[in-house]
């Protein structure tokens, strides 16, 4: 029962997996060891099919989000108000190209190639994360895409450093080194807006007040509509689940707005003596559902314009290919 | 595979001198020279590195994953390779 | 509101007199890595390729950091990125030219950063009030300029279409480059006759091994293009500055 994935990795030797043989039940029972040992899964080790096909939807959506994700925020780059914020925004939507990349190569290693998920992604069959489907309007989005978007993604991010499957875990443990900054220059712009003249404190009030809900939507459907959630945390892909991540990010963002002297747009919210965490109001679900299906206010506009510039390179790749065709003597080596 | 995909390429980065070079990752480039220039941008954006090899991933060939390969057990059960296998007397130094 | 360009390039001349650098070469200098940063920085979301988002990116932060550093000699940063109207800025009119396909991108990177090599080379090598500046930028200059070569020869011996694109790339940005040869008031140790011999012999090697043709036509004239120097853009530039000052604009005496 040679896998699609399987297929694909015959391509790429380093790359290679195993499909199963006839000693599949000796796999499954030296996996299942491995991941209740706490051990990682290396991409040549035997896998059940499932397994491999969550990773690589799962990587895919993460690298699909770094990528759209650029363009929010690149959206101000030239608009910056000051030099120094220019740098450090340019820096930062760089990063995401970076680890962007980082993600690919590691779907990469479960035997999918690049061309394929980025035709997953320009074809619709793959998504990428909802929030990217909601609009930067004014420079305090920039801040608040940091703060509480990043944060967000931290927040998720942190525990999939020790993610049964290696190298996914071990692009995690750079990215996350890489994103430290990330959340607290978005923190650090709010700040000075919220401190600075009226109108930049109530711009900075206005991005938090579009921004907050959609956040917390990032954490995925409650634990009971999930459906990966069980397998993925026995897997140990995951290891905590939506509602909890939720809430944790919930409890750390209270105090930090009110140092920022902004305020949540949340009546509900308030501290909860018994549970020693935060309660908060009810999310939009439907609103989630629907920015999902396509029906958020940038969908349209994030795929077109990642399609226009994948198809309008495409003659810069292809001149590449055939200049390194003509010049490369070690054919043998550029062998894909 | 069409001609505009550029094939794989496994990067090590040497992160000090005095130090190997150890895996940081992959990433595709049309030949060697722009993934040396591709690696650089991409794996060494905070100085990480002083030195970069880039090889083709197809050009790696890699040991079977199975741990009870006999490939690495052999190499199991021989401790004298090992310096704690070794009884030496307390208070002997430099060995 | 009105007034505060005028009040900026007031206080920078009384800066520049103070410190004694010659402020009319740090702005053209400065002026030439802020916007060609600028436009690098459009092409952010936008690269042919994942990687090459990665690369261009990193020229565009070099050539900001250069920017703000030069700038930073003649007065504060952002009143002089934010606040001049576009008469007072002295950046090459290549630099302010728009993006374009990759190719034209790639033929304005290669005519700017060999030109910029050459000249920090030069900068490094005496002792001016230029020299440490020049001393680092050197070095991300000689990475800019080499990054345009590779690609001049992958686009010039890639593909038909490839070939022709980035022919027509140099053929229209030539008339920009003679004006990058324009003595700059203030960098008097600089040999620019030399300096555009070696950019020229550079150019046709490079574009000779990319089996292109070095274009022909005029490098400068006075009816065609080239007063950037003294303030006169084109009209794309305008439009660039729009922009860029909006927002710092919109909201006069803000910290951000």
């Amino acid at each position: 029962m040679a896998t699609a994935a399987a297929q694909h990795t015959a391509r790429t030797p380093a790359h290679d997996a195993r499909g199963g043989a006839p000693d599949t039940d000796a796999h499954q029972r030296a996996f299942d060891a491995a991941i209740a040992a706490d051990e990682r899964i290396e991409p040549r080790d035997w896998m059940p099919d499932a397994y491999r096909a969550t990773l690589i939807r799962q990587i895919a959506q993460h690298a699909h989000s770094e990528i759209i994700g650029m363009q929010p925020e690149a959206n101000w780059i030239t608009r910056a108000p000051s030099l120094r914020r220019k740098a450090i925004l340019m820096a930062k939507v760089q990063d995401e190209a970076g680890h962007g990349l980082y993600l690919y190569s590691a779907a990469e290693t479960l035997g999918v190639s690049r061309d394929e998920l980025l035709d997953k992604l320009h074809s619709g069959r793959q998504k990428y994360s909802s929030i990217f489907n909601y609009p930067t309007l004014t420079w305090a989005d920039v801040g608040a895409i940091g703060w509480l978007v990043d944060g967000a993604a931290i927040t998720n991010q942190v525990p999939l450093c020790r993610c049964s499957y290696g190298p996914y875990a071990r692009a995690m443990v750079r990215i996350c080194k890489e994103e430290s900054f990330h959340q607290r220059q978005g923190y650090e712009l709010l700040l000075a807006l919220s401190r600075g003249t009226p109108e930049q404190h109530a711009m900075a009030q206005d991005a938090v007040n579009r921004w907050w809900w959609p956040s917390l939507m990032m954490f995925g459907p409650p634990d009971d509509e999930s459906e990966h959630s069980a397998q993925s945390m026995a897997w140990k892909i995951k290891r905590h689940s939506n509602d909890e991540l939720r809430q944790r990010f919930v409890d750390i963002c209270v105090p930090q707005a009110e140092s920022l002297g902004l305020t949540l747009p949340d009546p509900d919210l308030k501290w909860n003596e018994e549970r020693g965490h935060y309660d908060f109001g009810p999310i939009d679900w439907d609103e989630f559902w629907q920015v999902i299906k396509g029906n958020g206010p940038c969908n349209e506009q994030r795929m077109a314009q990642r399609r226009r510039a994948h198809d309008e390179g495409a003659w810069v790749r292809e001149a590449a290919a055939a200049y390194a065709a003509k010049h490369t003597h070690d054919k043998e080596a550029r062998r894909g | 595979m069409t001609t505009a995909d550029w094939p794989l390429w496994e990067v090590f980065v040497r992160s000090r001198r005095g130090l190997s070079h150890t895996h940081a990752g992959s990433l595709h480039a049309p030949d060697a020279e722009m993934a040396l220039r591709n690696a650089r941008d991409l794996y060494t954006r905070r100085g990480e590195g002083v030195s970069i090899w880039v090889v083709p991933s197809a050009a790696i060939t890699a040991s079977s994953p199975d741990e009870k390969d006999p490939f690495f057990e052999p190499a199991a059960d021989k401790p004298y390779r090992h310096p704690t296998f070794y009884e030496i007397p307390e208070g002997v130094k430099h060995l | 509101m009105t007034a505060q360009p005028a009040d900026t390039r007031t206080s920078l001349t009384t800066v520049s007199r103070e410190t004694d650098v010659p402020a009319a070469a740090a702005l053209a200098l400065g002026d030439d890595a802020l916007v060609l940063s600028h436009r690098l920085g459009e092409w952010i979301g936008h690269a042919p390729v994942l990687e090459e988002e990665v690369a261009l990116t990193n020229i565009a932060l070099d050539l900001l950091g250069q920017a703000r550093v030069l700038l930073s000699m003649v007065g504060d940063e952002d009143e002089l990125a934010y606040l001049r109207e576009e008469r007072a800025f002295t950046n090459l009119q290549l630099v302010e030219q728009p993006n374009g396909d990759f190719a034209h991108t790639i033929a304005r990177q290669l005519y700017f950063s060999v030109y910029q090599h050459l000249l920090y080379g030069q900068l490094a090598a005496g002792d001016g009030p230029f020299a440490p500046l020049a001393a680092k930028a050197v070095k991300e200059t000689a990475y800019h300029r080499d990054h345009a070569e590779q690609w001049t020869l992958r686009l010039g011996d890639g593909t038909q279409a490839s070939h022709e694109r980035m022919q027509r790339a140099c053929e229209a940005l030539w008339r920009f480059t003679g004006e990058m040869f324009q003595p700059v008031a203030g960098l008097d140790s600089v040999d620019w006759t030399g300096l555009e011999a070696a950019w020229l012999e550079s150019l046709e090697d490079v574009l000779r091994r990319a089996t292109l043709t070095l274009p022909e036509g005029p490098r400068s004239a006075p009816w065609a293009a080239g007063a950037g120097r003294q303030g006169v853009h084109t009209e794309p530039f305008g439009r660039m500055l729009a922009e860029m000052q909006h927002l710092h604009r919109s909201h006069p005496g803000a910290t951000w």
